[in-house]
C-alpha cells in the first residue's frame, strides 16, 4: 500500500499540490482523475520520486521515500514498475530488448532464462512474436502493451501508469485497461493510474481519487460515480448533455422507474 | 544575474559529474556502452579528422614555405615547423575543436531527446543511475579514443605537409624527413595528449551535462546542441591557454 500524507508541493510561488493526504491499495486499481493542470501528474511523480515534495510523506508501506538516501531510493524503484503517458521505449532497441533492459541492469539471470521471461511477458499482453520489431515499427496500442510488458518484467510490487488510453481508440483503451486490471489483481500489486478517460473510471475505477486545484476534490469507486452529488465530479465525468442524460436515465434504471 | 548563471550551472555539472562516477549497477552493460560509444565517437570521426588534418599539414607547409622565401632559414626548417606546430597545437586544438561540433552536439542532442522522450525517467524509475549510465560511458570512451585520434591527426598532418611541399618541388625528401627529425623534443608529444584527453574530456562532459538538464521542446534541444558546441570551443581554447602556461 503506498500513503501519502499531508503533501505539498510548490513551484515558485505556484502552489500545485495543497495538503494531500490519501491510500492508494494493493491489488485493485487505484485511479487519479481531474482536469488538465489539477496536479495529477505532479502527484503521480511525487509517488514515484521524481519529485520531492515541499512537504509531507509517500509512505511505502511505512517507509517515507524521501527519507531515503539516493541507494536506497534506488532499491525500492527497482520494485515499481512504470507506464509512461508516451511509452518511453528506446528506440534503437528492439521490442525484446526494452523488455530484457531492466533485467540486463538489475538480475543475473543467463541469457537463456532472460529471453524465457521476455517471452512469457510479450505472452502476458498478448503480444507473442514481435520482439525483433522496433517500438516505430508497431502500432500505439503495441506500443503500450509492450511498455505493460516491460513495467511488468520485474515483477514489480508497485505499477503507475500515467495515462494509459492517450491516443488510443477505445476498444484498444478498453483492452489495456482490462489488461492492467487482470494484471493487478493477479499480481496482488499496487496500481496507481492517472487518467483523463471516463471508460476507465466506469470501468476498473476501484478507487478513485479526483483532483481539483491541487486538492482532492472526491474520493470514492465506480459504483459511487453516478449516485454522487458532488458537483466538481458531475461536471468532470457528464461533462456533455449527452452523459448527463445517460446518466439520468441509468439512475432512473437503478431505481426501477 | 551572469554570475548567478554561471555559479548554478558550474555547481550542476560539478554534481553531475559527482553522480556520474560511481559504481556501475552492472559492469557488462557499461562495458558494452563504453564499446559503442568508442565506435561511435571514435571510427566514426575517422575520416573527418583525416581530411581536415591533412589539409591543416598542407596550407601549414605551404605558408611556411612561402614566409621563407628567400630568407637564409634553411628549407628543411618546413619539416621540422610542421611537425612542431603539428604536435604542440594544431592536431589536439584543431580535431578537438571540430570534434566538439561533431561528438559534441551528437551527445547533447542524443541525451537531450532521451531526456524530452521521458527515457531518462524511464531509466531512474527502473533504479538505473542514470547520470553514471549516460554519461560515464562516454566519458571513458571520449579520453580513451580522442586522443588515438589527435595521434592519427598529427601522423596525417605531417604527412600533408610532406604532400604539399615535396610533391611540387618546394624542397626534396631528404630536407622534409631531416627537418622532422631536427630538433625533437618528447615533451611536446606529452604535451599533445595532456591536450587531447582534457579536451576530450571537457567536450564529451560540458555537452553530456547540457543535454542532461534540457527542458522543453525541439527549441530547446536545438539550443543546447549548439551551446554544446560553443561552450565547449571556449573551453577549449581556454585550456589550451591554460596547458600551454603549465607545461612551457
Amino acid at each position: 500500500m503506498i500513503r501519502t500524507i499531508d503533501i505539498e508541493k510548490s513551484f515558485g510561488d505556484n502552489q500545485v499540490l495543497k495538503g494531500i493526504t490519501t491510500e492508494f491499495y494493493d491489488g485493485r486499481p487505484n485511479l487519479i482523475i481531474g482536469a488538465s493542470g489539477a496536479g495529477k501528474t505532479v502527484l503521480l511523480k511525487l509517488l514515484i520520486g521524481l519529485f520531492t515534495p515541499t512537504s509531507g510523506q509517500v509512505m511505502y508501506d511505512d517507509i517515507n521515500i524521501f527519507d531515503l538516501n539516493k541507494k536506497e531510493l534506488r532499491q525500492i524503484r527497482m520494485t515499481i514498475g512504470m507506464l509512461f503517458q508516451g511509452n518511453a521505449l528506446f528506440d534503437s532497441m528492439t521490442v525484446g530488448e526494452n523488455i530484457q533492459f531492466p533485467m540486463d541492469m538489475f538480475t543475473r539471470r543467463t541469457l537463456k532464462e532472460k529471453r524465457m521471461r521476455v517471452d512469457q511477458c510479450l505472452e502476458m499482453v498478448n503480444m507473442e512474436g514481435i520482439n525483433n520489431r522496433y517500438p516505430s515499427e508497431v502500432s500505439g496500442g503495441m506500443q503500450k502493451r509492450v511498455g505493460i510488458a516491460r513495467a511488468m518484467v520485474l515483477e514489480p510490487k508497485y505499477l503507475f501508469c500515467d495515462e494509459p488510453n492517450s491516443g488510443l481508440d477505445p476498444q484498444t483503451s478498453i483492452l489495456i485497461d482490462k489488461l492492467i486490471c487482470d494484471l493487478t489483481i493477479r499480481n496482488n500489486i499496487t496500481t496507481v493510474i492517472n487518467t483523463h478517460d471516463m471508460n476507465s473510471v466506469m470501468g476498473i475505477g476501484d478507487n478513485i481519487l479526483l483532483m481539483k486545484n491541487g486538492h482532492v476534490a472526491w474520493r470514492g469507486d465506480k459504483s459511487q460515480v453516478l449516485e454522487s452529488d458532488n458537483e466538481t465530479l458531475e461536471d468532470f465525468i457528464f461533462a456533455s448533455p449527452f452523459l448527463r442524460r445517460l446518466r439520468e436515465d441509468a439512475l432512473k434504471l437503478r431505481h426501477g422507474e | 544575474m551572469l554570475i548567478d548563471t554561471f555559479l548554478f550551472n558550474f555547481g550542476q555539472y560539478v554534481l553531475l559529474l559527482k553522480t556520474a562516477v560511481a559504481k556501475p549497477e552492472r559492469f557488462s552493460m557499461y562495458y558494452k556502452e563504453t564499446v559503442r560509444q568508442m565506435d561511435a565517437i571514435g571510427v566514426g570521426s575517422v575520416f573527418i579528422v583525416i581530411l581536415i588534418s591533412m589539409f591543416i599539414g598542407m596550407v601549414t607547409a605551404v605558408q611556411f614555405a612561402d614566409q621563407l622565401g628567400d630568407s637564409f632559414v634553411p628549407t628543411y626548417y618546413i619539416g621540422y615547423i610542421v611537425r612542431d606546430i603539428t604536435i604542440i597545437e594544431m592536431a589536439p586544438t584543431i580535431t578537438c575543436l571540430v570534434l566538439a561540433g561533431k561528438v559534441g552536439s551528437n551527445l547533447a542532442a542524443e541525451i537531450g531527446g532521451m531526456r524530452q522522450k521521458e527515457h531518462i525517467d524511464a531509466m531512474e524509475i527502473m533504479g538505473v543511475n542514470t547520470a553514471a549510465y549516460l554519461i560515464m560511458p562516454k566519458l571513458v570512451a571520449a579520453v580513451f579514443v580522442i586522443p588515438l585520434l589527435v595521434a592519427i591527426s598529427a601522423f596525417v598532418s605531417i604527412i600533408g605537409g610532406y604532400v604539399a611541399t615535396v610533391w611540387p618541388g618546394t624542397l626534396s625528401h631528404t630536407e622534409y624527413v631531416l627537418g622532422l627529425r631536427s630538433y625533437f623534443v618528447p615533451r611536446y608529444v606529452f604535451m599533445m595528449f595532456v591536450k587531447a584527453s582534457v579536451f576530450a574530456f571537457l567536450l564529451t562532459s560540458v555537452s553530456c551535462y547540457l543535454g542532461y538538464y534540457v527542458k522543453g521542446g525541439s527549441i530547446e534541444l536545438g539550443e543546447a546542441s549548439t551551446n554544446a558546441v560553443v561552450v565547449s570551443n571556449v573551453l577549449i581554447l581556454l585550456f589550451d591557454f591554460i596547458i600551454a602556461l603549465l607545461l612551457t
